[in-house]
């Protein structure tokens, strides 16, 4: 087995947006569309979860966004480089099978993370509409990957492609004309809210998956718990995948902050040590 | 003739030990080790072997340190147990060998732990080189799932057998709950570092970041290997699930733990892992983690109040670990039982409270805590850090199908880990629930036994 953990293939796709292909071939061949990794960089490094955004040839990609001090520090890696440490698959599969038709909306980095999604139910025989939505026309990342696709809608922030507006805002209006079996929405945590209080007032079951704080991925430390109805959930091992409509998204977007000052402070620090981050 | 007293162990300052993670007990040198030895009675039916999980021939090594033959110490306890200088510090020798010791009688029983600890210390300082003694090549893989007690013991039983063995673990550093969970002030790193380096003498393949049953599916293992030993512990934290559970400064022991432990928070900015360095935290339960992560948080530099719902006769903590909470400042709140979380703009700042009595007796013998109506009071606090327990991870066992669990979650195994599928052993938290190390590593032994005795 190929586990050498070595970038293969790297590439900035947007400003702070970097696409990765790691060469480990536990991952590759045993990921499933909707699962996860968790990466760290160095000795002292964090454990980061990412979504796996595709798999090839005994490798798999991420697509990183720069947050904080260790994506900062993860975009700056090369081809060449390697992770030192990487763990996965993890997480639950999306269930896929043929539903008829479906919507998936990606937004953001979510664009790249719906893509193993789009494709698996594709090969189901699924028709499937996609909404991507970004904050300007410089952020769909991969686009060419939606080729197949039977509706493909771009909604940018500023109107500078496709529909002005917001993700959920497209989604209502094809719901309008429009009868779905199911549908995704992966993308940052109030695109995904706004689009399953639509899903909600349209009946429509949708998947989100959370992208909560961890530290282990393996069900044992309970800091990425979420509330599913009245249940406590762990997103790393119930999800990351839940119906959008029970979220309870309140607590979880006060969650994904609650580190907000150190993140402040690690970035901070880290700046001042390597100045600007002119390869973002 | 009057019994001598124990010798203390040598320990640092309350004061000073309670501001860093540096290790709390610094043992016995030479001369205290010595004086305590020469207490043993040498007992021709020694009762302190029956109370230890691995049979260790405690006689036998006391004897030795007394005459100062250190070094043959030494070897007797790794005959019996491969991690001595682990036991040492984290048994809990009271209720095992210490308690089976004859001079308990007098109260004074022999300070095995000390002693133990003493022993592996003094080899690892002199630079003993373990003997390696491998049987001839069995031609047979066995692969071990999870790196704690049960699973470092039964690979290294095997190893010594002549198997070969891939012990995998999924995080990045091998050791579990001695690495993750129990604090650098009570094993520091380093021993744990070291008595994995012998596994690795011993040509244990170490497989690091390894999620078993998602990276390498359980009917892949069953094909490759000829046996399979399971000890991935109990590892699932339980919350009170009282209300405002998920409001942020509400931690599980196992997060707090983790990221101090595994990830080094206590370090942070120096480590990227962030952990909360509050003012007031709050630790609700009374065994071993509570008092873990009470004296962690306190060495962030918080005042720490530990929150039970039963007395302190009730806690389920070793007395030590009390005592050292204690010493170093930890405040004891018993009788008291959280009700629900108070917070503000998704923070916790309050913790709404019940004073409690006791009852009856209940199923575990101790008495029952019952709620004194209208007693509600509020704590003020940052942090809760809920340290109630654990229970069956079932991050692999969903994974494997047909294996028999109890009506607890956890595997269905017997005295020799023997589960429902002929070629997969088990043992340790997995098996029994939450437990000790030294059970884990006795049920490793046993299993590894199981095992030889399955191939052969």
């Amino acid at each position: 087995m190929k586990t050498s953990n070595l970038i293969v293939e790297k590439k900035k796709l947007a400003y702070g947006i970097h696409m990765f292909w790691i060469e480990n071939e536990l991952v590759a061949n045993n990921a499933k569309a909707g699962q996860f990794v968790i990466f760290r960089i160095h000795e002292n490094g964090e454990r980061i979860p990412l979504t796996i955004a595709g798999v090839k040839d005994g490798t798999f990609r991420v697509i990183v966004k720069a947050v904080g001090k260790s994506t900062y520090e993860l975009c700056r890696f090369e081809k060449g480089d390697k992770i030192i440490d990487i763990v996965g698959p993890l997480g639950q599969p999306s269930e896929i099978k043929n539903y008829g038709n479906v919507l998936v909306i990606g937004g953001g980095v979510g664009i790249a993370t719906i893509i193993p999604i789009v494709k698996e139910l594709k090969n189901h025989r699924n028709r499937v509409d996609v909404i991507l939505a970004a904050r300007n026309k410089d952020y769909f990342v991969l686009e060419e990957e939606f080729k197949e696709v039977d509706n493909l809608y771009f909604v940018t922030n500023d109107g500078s492609r496709g529909m002005k507006g917001y993700a959920h805002e497209m989604m209502e209006k094809l719901l309008k004309k429009k009868k779905y079996d199911i549908s995704w929405a992966i993308g940052p945590s109030l695109m995904m809210k706004a689009c399953s209080e639509v899903a909600k007032k349209y009946d429509l079951k949708i998947w989100v998956s959370l992208n909560a704080i961890m530290v282990d991925g393996t069900g044992m430390c309970g800091g990425c718990r979420v509330r599913i109805s009245d249940e406590l959930k762990y997103t790393c091992v119930d999800g990351p995948e839940f119906d959008g409509r029970l979220v309870d998204w309140e607590s979880f977007n006060t969650r994904l902050i609650q580190y907000k000052e150190e993140e402040k402070l690690a970035l901070e620090k880290y700046l001042e040590k390597v100045g600007e981050p002119t390869w973002l | 003739m009057a019994v001598k007293d124990r010798i203390p162990p040598i320990e640092r300052d309350p004061q000073k030990r309670a501001k860093d993670f540096f290790e709390v007990s610094l043992g016995y040198d030479e001369e205290r080790a010595v004086l305590e030895a020469q207490r043993c009675l040498q007992c021709s039916i020694p009762t302190c072997v029956k109370g230890c999980p691995v049979g260790i021939d405690i006689p036998g090594f006391i004897k030795q340190i007394a005459q100062k033959n250190f070094e043959e110490a030494y070897k007797i306890l790794k005959d019996y147990n491969s991690l001595p200088a682990v036991c040492g510090r984290v048994c809990p020798q009271e209720i095992q060998c210490e308690g089976a010791c004859i001079l308990n009688k007098a109260g004074k029983p022999i300070s095995i732990g000390n002693l133990e600890r003493f022993a592996a210390d003094w080899a690892s300082k002199n630079n003993v080189e373990d003997e390696i003694q491998i049987d001839k090549n069995q031609n047979k893989k066995i692969a071990v799932i999870g790196s704690g007690p049960s699973g470092l013991t039964t690979s290294a039983e095997l190893a010594k057998k002549g198997y070969t063995v891939d012990l995998f673990e999924v995080f990045h550093t091998p050791g579990g709950v001695l690495v993750y969970g129990i604090p650098e002030f009570r094993l520091p790193k380093d021993i744990v570092k070291k008595e994995v380096s012998f596994l690795e003498k011993l040509g244990v393949n170490i497989i690091l970041n390894i999620p078993v049953g998602f990276a390498i599916h359980p009917q892949e293992i069953l094909e490759n290997y000829d046996a399979v030993f399971i000890g991935v512990g109990a590892g699932t934290p339980k919350f009170m699930n009282i209300d405002g559970t998920e409001l942020n400064g509400v931690y599980s022991a196992n997060e707090f733990l983790t990221r101090i432990n595994l990830m080094k928070a206590y370090k942070f900015p120096q480590t990227d892992t962030p952990i909360k360095f509050a003012k007031k935290v709050v630790v609700i339960g009374g065994g071993n983690t509570a008092m873990d992560a009470a004296r962690s948080a306190l060495r962030l530099g918080a005042e720490v109040t530990i929150v039970y719902r039963r007395s302190e006769n009730e806690m389920p903590a070793r007395k030590e670990e009390i005592h050292h909470a204690k010493e170093e400042g930890v405040k004891f709140l018993t009788l008291t039982q959280p009700v629900r979380y108070i917070g503000r703009n998704g923070k916790l700042i309050a913790i709404e409270c019940v004073k409690m009595k006791l009852g009856e007796p209940d199923e575990s013998g101790r008495r029952k805590p019952i709620p004194i109506e209208g007693s509600n009071f509020i704590i003020e606090t940052e942090l809760a850090i809920e340290a109630i327990g654990t229970q069956s991870n079932k991050f692999l066992l969903s994974q494997f199908k047909g294996l028999e669990l109890n009506k607890w979650g956890y595997i269905k195994a017997d005295e020799f880990g023997r589960t429902s599928i002929p070629k997969v052993f088990a043992g340790g938290d997995i098996v029994t629930g939450a437990a000790t190390v030294i059970l884990a590593m006795g049920a490793g032994k046993k299993a590894a036994y199981a095992i030889d005795q399955f191939l052969k």
